[in-house]
């Protein structure tokens, strides 16, 4: 038997909900392909169960001794039983009594989970409780064996069956009532209702079950396809249906015993049973699906409206290779990259959320990188790791880590490079381990599986590393599960898990936005120590400008996909040209900053990376945008001395701004190429 | 599990040794315990019940009506129906302990040993069922989880759900007959009824087996697809481990934590299909048993094996939850 789903519980409504608004959901079900098939399935078994005793009864129970157990022919398209009678209208006859039977066991469950369900919130907490134990103890046994017992205490036989068949689906729709009405008895207007004094029966009549209605109807459907395969199974054993009468299930015994010489009278009555029973539990999933959608789309698909491939495709991407190796990059870079871009399909062609940045990074610099979510800054970072699944598509003119071009050749050449060389930390340390294996195992096996090691050998380095990175008692947290971890520890266990190699770049996305602000120090001290003592390079992506400004020797500035700004982080305050760069800075409070006065923030919304606007993305929210800057995007152009920009107002100062720290800057000449 | 309790109440060392005979696991195999005795305590009393709850006189009915009166009450008299409810329920009670079920009305041989005969064939077919089940569903869910990924391979996605969500409608008996039919009668690989060799296993297991090991694979991609998804998953990608370490390491236990939940109501309901299947191919076992005994009548026959079935269920429902502890840690923690 089917239990019941509880799927369509997101489904039911907020507020007591009107006639028509169920009937136009019901309407749309039967809109889509599968909910139209499905309903004309169930129609043409509901009118077969109506007419086809009218029609062919007769035929369906002549005898005719000249033509016992034959084969199907043209007269007998099945064939014919042990009496001669016809088994294609037998079937067909069949029907009525097979999803009768059904329907009424499935009302009689219906009505005494209705029962069993409400009777907590009438009952009041001690019996109901009580109920609810016994309800949920019936439910973990499956409905053939209470079909079974109930059987043996109503008697073989129709009766008995359809009984025993309507109790042992009690339990399931009986939880469900429950689940259903507990759900909408913590709604306001229940709420409201009980503190007006409505008393608990009223309660339920007229404010709980009209609201539970629709699912239980859903649910009912699929119950009626799972009564009719308990009934099928009852008949097929003897226990149901008895001679002369004659459903599917008994049909299908009589067919059984004789399967070597005549296996159509076996084969017709199953393939009845299987698609009436796919009829109802098709139906009902469809139904099921349809209000469960209905609640999604309405929060979720905002209009699409202009999506332009071309003007995605035609966004201009920055050449600005810099002149000069910025920062105190010595020799060949760790990390070079150019006109990295990110696309994803989308509805309307591709989006690129990530439109050609180029960086290098030095050995041992910081660089961070800043914006708001959406900026590009996370799915950057992705890029460069080389961790972007399909369907995302990641181009670059050039990907170099360690000299090496990554992005050419497959994932696994670049395995050992990437897997002790290049280290990543991740925004939340409660997900980013795997919950069912030992911290030390999940350090382990870097080592295993890059280094050559053993797993003792590689065990001892993961208890070393995790002392490198403060974490108390090592040898015995490491064979902690990732639960029995702080997120603090266990952020310093992922930098551990990094240090397993030997890495010469640690790229942390937002190392520290998922922890206590108590222990976010610690975090940014424990990577700014492990830089300092192996010279590794670290890139830190952050929305927090005051972090980054700590920590990094530079920053670049991300916006919609791209980088506006390129500054050393000692700039940040007093430097920055960007228009958006200095509205991020305002954002931070600093000592000089009146606490009472409330923080401020960037008016408007970061641009949809599926429509982009042709001139500078910033626009729309910044207070120097021109003309120009609407038609034209500017380029991220280098100011000679490794600073660079993307604004045609570059280090202008607006007329209404007010931005607090922001000095006036000098312009520099030839910024713009 | 010592060394786990052990680590767990070091981690509370500042509460004390008590501390650490409070831990998850020992709450855990206490609440579960509980759970299983009253579950066992009401599977008995139901049973014990079933006879009272017959209306008429269940010996009469089943010596028939022409069975002199003198055998009814003798009858009456040696299965005890005329003492009081409650001592009939502690003679009940203490015949269970003692593994004494009463007797057959029929073939007058003692309960337990009718089911002692009966039971391994049908322990047989429920455990092979149950392997092939798990060893089907696994491997294709799993492989299909990782094909489709990410909203690959469509086509491929499409026709292993509609294949999957037929087969899993098809109930078993009904499966068991359209195998007959093809391979026994139509191919002539395997006996149609019986059991023999081990040829005659064949199709009852697949017919028990087949329709579950459809719906667990649809979980078990489902599951697949939510873990790929995942930030440890992520993390593992980050650690450029290969790949079948990714899926079968670090995708594969946390996605059959999920599905051996949703899983359990299924395999509990293959150990009820028996019933239907054995009397399909006429397996000699309890299923085939208590469909003659309910049709002849033999109450007590039948009260032994849906004691013995329920038991079965429980047992299932149990080795599920212990299953469950032991591959997520978690899942001990938080209330099942
Ligand atoms: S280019 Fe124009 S709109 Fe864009 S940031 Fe500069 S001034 Fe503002």
């Amino acid at each position: 038997m089917t239990s019941p789903t509880t799927d369509s519980v997101e489904g039911a409504p907020a507020v007591p909900r009107r006639r028509s608004a169920v009937r136009a959901r019901w309407l749309a079900v039967l809109r889509t392909p599968v909910g139209a098939g499905a309903g004309l399935l169930l129609a043409l078994v509901l009118l077969l169960a109506v007419f086809a005793p009218l029609l062919w009864s007769d035929r369906a129970e002549t005898f005719d001794t000249g033509s016992v157990l034959q084969g199907a022919s043209a007269d007998h398209w099945v064939g014919t039983d042990n009496l001669g009678r016809d088994l294609f209208y037998r079937v067909l006859v069949a029907t009525r009594l097979s999803i009768g039977l059904a329907l009424m066991a499935t009302s009689i469950a219906v009505v005494i989970g209705l029962v069993l369900g409400t009777a907590p919130l009438l009952l009041g907490r001690r019996a109901g409780r009580l109920v609810t134990a016994g309800v949920n103890i019936a439910v973990a046994f499956p409905g053939l064996l209470l079909a079974l017992f109930f059987a043996v205490v109503f008697g073989v036989g129709m009766t008995g069956a359809v009984l025993a068949i309507g109790f042992a689906g009690a339990p399931a729709f009986a939880r469900l009532t429950h689940t259903l009405a507990a759900g909408i008895a913590e709604r306001d207007f229940v709420a409201a209702a009980r503190i007006a004094g409505v008393g608990r029966t009223r309660l339920l009549l007229r404010h709980v079950l009209p609201n539970i209605g629709e699912p239980l109807v859903v649910n009912a459907t699929i119950g009626a396809g799972g009564a009719l395969l308990a009934f099928a199974g009852l008949s097929f054993l003897g226990l149901g249906v008895q001679a002369p009468s004659y459903d599917w299930g008994r049909l299908l015994q009589d067919g059984l015993s004789g399967i070597y010489i005549h296996p159509e009278a076996a084969l017709a009555p199953g393939v009845a049973i299987v698609v009436a029973g796919l009829a109802f539990n098709l139906f009902g999933e469809a139904v099921a699906k349809g209000i469960g959608l209905t609640a999604t789309v309405g929060g979720g698909f905002g209009p699409a409206a202009g999506r332009s491939p071309d003007r995605v495709s035609a966004a201009p991407t920055d050449d600005g290779r810099p002149a000069t190796d910025p920062g105190r990059a010595e020799g060949r870079p760790v990390l070079d990259v150019q006109d990295l871009s990110v696309s994803f399909p989308g509805p309307n062609g591709p989006v690129r959320p990530v439109r050609g940045v180029s960086f290098r990074i030095g050995r041992g610099e910081a660089v961070g990188v800043v914006g708001e979510s959406g900026s590009g800054k996370s799915l950057t970072a992705l890029a460069i790791a080389r961790l972007v699944e399909r369907p995302g598509v990641v181009d670059a003119g050039r990907l170099e880590f360690m000299g090496t071009d990554v992005l050419a050749g497959s994932d696994r050449s670049h395995r050992r490079l990437l897997g002790t060389a290049f280290a990543m930390v991740f925004q939340d340390p409660m997900t980013s381990f795997n919950p069912t294996r030992r911290i030390g195992r999940q350090l382990a096996e870097v080592a295993e599986q890059h280094q050559g090691m053993n797993r003792r050998q590689a065990f001892g380095r993961a208890v070393d590393r995790l002392r490198s990175v403060r974490v108390p008692a090592a040898e015995r947290r490491a064979h902690q599960y990732p639960h029995e971890f702080s997120g603090g520890m266990r952020q310093r266990a992922m930098i551990g898990m990094g240090l397993m190699g030997e890495p010469s770049l640690i790229v942390a996305d937002e190392p520290t936005t998922a922890l206590d602000v108590t222990v976010q120090r610690q975090v940014l001290d424990l990577l700014e120590s492990v830089r300092a003592a192996d010279d590794v390079a670290l890139l830190l992506i952050s929305h927090d400008v005051a972090v980054v400004g700590q920590v990094c020797d530079r920053v670049l500035v991300m916006y919609a996909g791209r980088v506006v700004e390129d500054l050393p982080a000692a700039e940040l305050r007093t430097g920055a040209r960007h228009p958006y760069t200095r509205a991020l800075v305002a954002t931070v409070p600093d000592m000089h900053v009146d606490l009472d006065q409330p923080l401020p923030t960037i008016p408007g919304r970061p641009v949809d990376p599926a429509s982009q606007p042709p001139g500078c993305a910033y626009a729309p929210r910044c207070p120097l945008a021109s003309a120009r800057c609407v038609e034209e995007d500017p380029a991220l152009a280098d100011d000679g001395a490794g600073r660079r920009v993307a604004c045609w107002h570059a280090g202008e100062i607006g007329t209404d701004t007010d931005v607090p720290g922001a000095a006036p800057v000098a312009l520099t000449s030839g910024e713009r190429a | 599990m010592t060394s786990t309790s052990a680590e767990r109440g070091a981690t509370a060392a500042h509460r004390g040794v008590a501390a650490a005979l409070d831990g998850p696991w020992p709450r855990f195999a206490a609440r579960r315990v509980g759970r299983l005795v009253v579950s066992l305590w009401v599977l008995v009393t139901a049973s014990f019940l079933m006879i009272h709850l017959i209306p008429g006189d269940p010996v009469r009915s089943a010596l028939g009506p022409t069975a002199p009166a003198a055998l009814v009450s003798a009858r009456r008299e040696s299965l005890g129906l005329d003492d009081a409810l409650v001592v009939q329920y502690l003679h009940f009670l203490s015949g269970l302990f003692t593994g004494d079920l009463g007797t057959s009305l029929t073939s007058q041989l003692p309960v337990s040993q009718v089911i002692a005969q009966r039971l391994p064939s049908t322990v047989q077919l429920a455990v092979l069922a149950f392997g092939v089940a798990f060893a089907l569903a696994v491997p294709i869910g799993v492989g299909m989880g990782v094909l489709t990924r990410g909203g690959r391979a469509r086509g491929r996605e499409l026709a292993f759900s509609s294949s999957s969500v037929v087969l899993g409608a098809i109930p078993e008996f009904l499966l068991g007959v359209g195998l007959v039919y093809l391979f026994a009668v139509e191919l002539g690989w395997f006996p149609v009824a019986g059991r023999s060799d081990a040829s005659s296993y064949v199709l009852p297991v697949l017919a028990l087996s087949l329709g579950p090991a459809a719906a667990l694979a649809r979980i078990m991609r489902v599951e697949m697809l939510s873990v790929l998804q995942t930030d440890y998953v992520r993390t593992a990608r980050a650690k450029r481990l290969p790949a079948p370490r990714i899926y079968l390491r670090h995708a594969l236990p946390n996605a059959l934590t999920s599905t051996i939940t949703l899983g359990g109501l299924l395999l509990s309901a293959l150990v009820a299909g028996t019933v239907l299947v054995e009397n399909v191919f006429a397996w000699p076992g309890l299923g085939s048993t208590i469909v003659a005994s309910i049709l002849g009548k033999d109450y007590p026959v039948v009260q032994g094996i849906v004691l013995v079935y329920g038991a079965g269920v429980l047992l299932v429902n149990l080795a599920v939850d212990v299953a469950l502890a032991l591959l997520d840690p978690r899942s001990a923690i938080r209330e099942s």
